[in-house]
């Protein structure tokens, strides 16, 4: 076994023979909303794009089930080390839409305090989802030395670190599976392979035979597991997270999903996606896909899916309204948190900044638009 | 001749250089059929082939890396990096490596070859998608640095950086990409490097600047001028070596002195000039120097407009040198 054998517990049409995920039909019911919430945020988030209201986002249709699967396997007291693309693993463990929205729209009630992009989140609470840097691959040794920190309290905690295709080929990437292998630390990798980083195709990344592979030549297991099934995509996180729970080290996942949008609101796929990839890819909808396991089960009905979808959209709807009205942040916090203590030089040109504002009027927001 | 954004000068200056010199090669994150996130080389890979315009997977240490290896081995890489603020996981190769590689071979070995990246604020990017890192270059022996301001520097001093026999540093300020136009001559022309520009004559106060802030010091230098003030703008163009004779006649002639970068202001390149005027013109100053720069903090997203100096913060800095 070199981890290149693909994972699947859910058959396209919904079957998933012999296999007991050992959920509730709430925990079922839970998961199944959560993608729902991820689509209805995602297109609530398009419109507000496109109308100029929001700036920015990302879109992430199609690998659903990749990222609520991997979050149902963490606890709350693990860490998650996100990549720009994880909203589901923020709301499956409970971040409001509305603290999504805040930051979407970098207000004052941003816990980024409007100092990000949007989808650049962070929070401490209900769950670690370590602040997101746009530089690729950064956090992917910081989940490494954020395990080592665990490791040395004797606590069982366990860090995910999630990111992109793309993202293998950082220099993070290579640090933080050799480290964890030598230290054995209690990190899972989860690498999202949805087929494209921006403009390239996952295959210009690599030329090994996927991503699962490279596991081995860092002395740890890989496994390949089907992105588009969440319950694979648990199964396999589950037992990665249980291997490093008992102090048997790392594990790297790759999870093959497909990016059916653009990279961001900003991009047009169109121009380089292969129409009939999208349309093989469009067959394996993760959501459609648990839907129909859910009706299997019995536990999925068309009132089921309208009253599901009905909250998830006025939740998201609801958290958008509230956030479009909160204020922007004031002039004082591009000075904040520089330093735990605001040094002098900084305060003397926070002052000047004010100074300025009342003799000369404010600064006019531009309108420079978003390339990628 | 053709009136261009300084986007299509760049993709017309890469073009004209490929047509002349097959060894160039261009290359980086997303500039093959996608034409680069910015569009900068759009339709180099339909016109040049894969062989020379291509898609490197995603490491900009291997991207500069693999570009000293081609540039001492006969070839002239122009690698593009998506955004300056990605460029640090290639610091070392670029600081390290190309920097030094002619002096430490004794000349036998040398790395011609151009980062090009888009640079500054403007866009919404927030922390990573805004900084403006030259110092970081311009504090680096062997390096040169380059900013076009214009359309028409834009693709004059990209062709010499291309046929420059050192490693170029080429920041384009992304905000001007699609709002500044202006007019390029076609074929192939250079701008010589370490010279600079006067974006503006005026005998009051001069604005010492590049990339992105000279239209903002023409803005400030135009509503100086209804208050009866005749600014100079001076585009210093070339960081990184710098035409310091140049800088220092420019700020003797009015005896008052604003300079002005986005980039924040501590070891920031206007402590440079300032410096280099306080130890070679002092008598002719009139007034102290004064630097008008983005804030000694990370770079905001909501209130980058706070944050990036406006006509607003060079007007007040110029009628304060003006009333000293
Ligand atoms: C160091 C660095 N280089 C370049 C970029 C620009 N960039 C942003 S996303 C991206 C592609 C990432 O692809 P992948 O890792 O597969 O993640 P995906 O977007 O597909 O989820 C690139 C090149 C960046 N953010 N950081
Ligand atoms: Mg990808």
């Amino acid at each position: 076994m070199d981890g290149t054998d693909l994972l699947t517990l859910i058959e396209g049409n919904g079957d998933a023979p012999e296999f007991d995920p050992g959920m509730s039909d709430e925990e079922l019911l839970y998961c199944y909303g959560t993608m729902l919430t991820v689509r209805a945020f995602d297109d609530i988030c398009l419109k507000l794009q496109r109308g100029g209201r929001i700036g920015f986002s990302i879109p992430n249709k199609g690998i659903e089930a990749t990222q609520v699967g991997a979050a149902s396997a963490m606890r709350k007291s693990d860490w998650i080390f996100p990549s720009y693309r994880d909203f589901g693993m923020a709301l499956y463990h409970g971040v409001p839409p509305v603290q999504m929205m805040h930051n979407m729209f970098g207000n004052a009630e941003d816990t980024t305090r409007g100092r990000q992009m949007p989808v650049h989140f962070s929070w401490t609470e209900p769950i670690h989802f370590v602040s997101i840097s746009s530089p690729i691959g950064t956090h992917i040794p910081q989940a490494v030395g954020a395990a080592r920190a665990f490791q040395y309290r004797g606590e069982d905690h366990v860090c995910l670190a999630s990111f992109g295709d793309g993202g293998t080929s950082s220099i993070g990437f290579h640090s933080a599976l050799n480290f964890a292998g030598v230290w054995k630390a209690p990190v899972v990798f989860l690498c999202q392979n949805n087929g494209w980083a921006i403009s390239c195709p996952s295959d210009e990344q690599t030329a090994s035979k996927g991503y699962a592979i490279k596991a081995q030549a860092y002395g740890m297991p890989g496994v390949t597991v089907d992105g588009n099934d969440l319950l694979a995509v648990r199964q396999a996180t589950l037992e990665a997270v249980a291997r490093a729970r008992a102090g048997d080290g790392p594990t790297l996942i790759e999870a093959l999903t497909f990016r059916m949008g653009g990279h961001s609101t900003s991009d047009d796929p169109s121009k380089y996606v292969p129409k009939e990839q999208l349309e093989e890819w469009a067959k394996r909808d993760p959501v459609t896909r648990m839907q129909r396991y859910l009706e299997r089960r019995g536990i999925w009905t068309q009132a089921v899916e309208d009253r599901i979808l009905a909250e998830a959209q006025e939740r998201v709807a609801e958290a958008a309204r509230i956030a479009e009205h909160t204020p922007r942040p004031g002039l004082e916090t591009i000075f904040s948190d520089v330093y735990a203590d605001l040094p002098a030089h900084l305060r003397k040109q926070g002052e000047a900044a004010f100074d300025l504002a009342k003799r000369k009027g404010d600064a006019v927001a531009g309108g420079g638009e978003f390339p990628l | 001749m053709p009136t261009l954004t300084l986007l299509q000068a760049v993709n017309d200056g890469l073009k004209t250089v490929m047509r002349n010199d097959p060894t160039v090669l261009v290359f980086g994150e997303d500039v093959g059929p996608k034409g680069g996130v910015f569009l900068a080389t759009e339709g180099l890979t339909e016109e040049f082939g894969v062989e020379r315009c291509f898609d490197t997977p995603l490491s900009e240490d291997g991207i500069v890396g693999a570009a000293i290896g081609m540039a001492m081995n006969g070839l002239r890489p122009v690698a593009e990096i998506q955004f300056q603020d990605f460029i640090y996981p290639a610091f070392d190769q670029i600081v390290s490596e190309a920097a030094k590689l002619r002096y430490r071979s004794g000349g036998q070995y040398t790395a011609p070859m151009v980062i090009r990246t888009p640079y500054g604020g403007g866009i919404r990017g927030g922390l990573y998608h805004s900084q403006s890192g030259e110092s970081y270059f311009a504090h680096t022996a062997g390096l040169k640095v380059v900013i076009p301001s214009t359309p028409h520097d834009a693709k004059g001093l990209l062709i010499a950086s291309i046929e420059d026999p050192d490693p170029v540093i080429f920041m384009e300020p992304k905000a001007l990409y699609r709002t500044l136009k202006g007019e390029v001559p076609e074929g192939s022309y250079t701008v010589e490097l370490s010279t600079l520009r006067e974006a503006r004559a005026g005998k009051d106060v001069t604005v010492f600047c590049y990339g992105a802030m000279v239209t903002v010091a023409e803005k400030a230098a135009e509503q100086a001028a209804t208050g009866g003030i005749e600014v100079a703008v001076v585009d210093l163009r070339t960081l990184l070596p710098l035409d310091e004779e140049g800088v220092l006649d420019a700020a003797k002639r009015t005896g008052r002195v604003v300079v002005l970068h986005e980039a924040p202001r501590f070891c920031g390149y206007g402590a440079e000039i300032s410096a280099l005027i306080a130890e070679h013109a002092i008598e002719y100053m009139e007034a102290p120097v004064v630097r008008v720069t983005g804030f000694d903090t990370p770079f905001p997203n909501t209130l980058e407009h706070n944050y990036m100096p406006d006509d607003r913060r060079v007007l007040d800095a110029i009628e304060h040198v003006y009333n000293f």
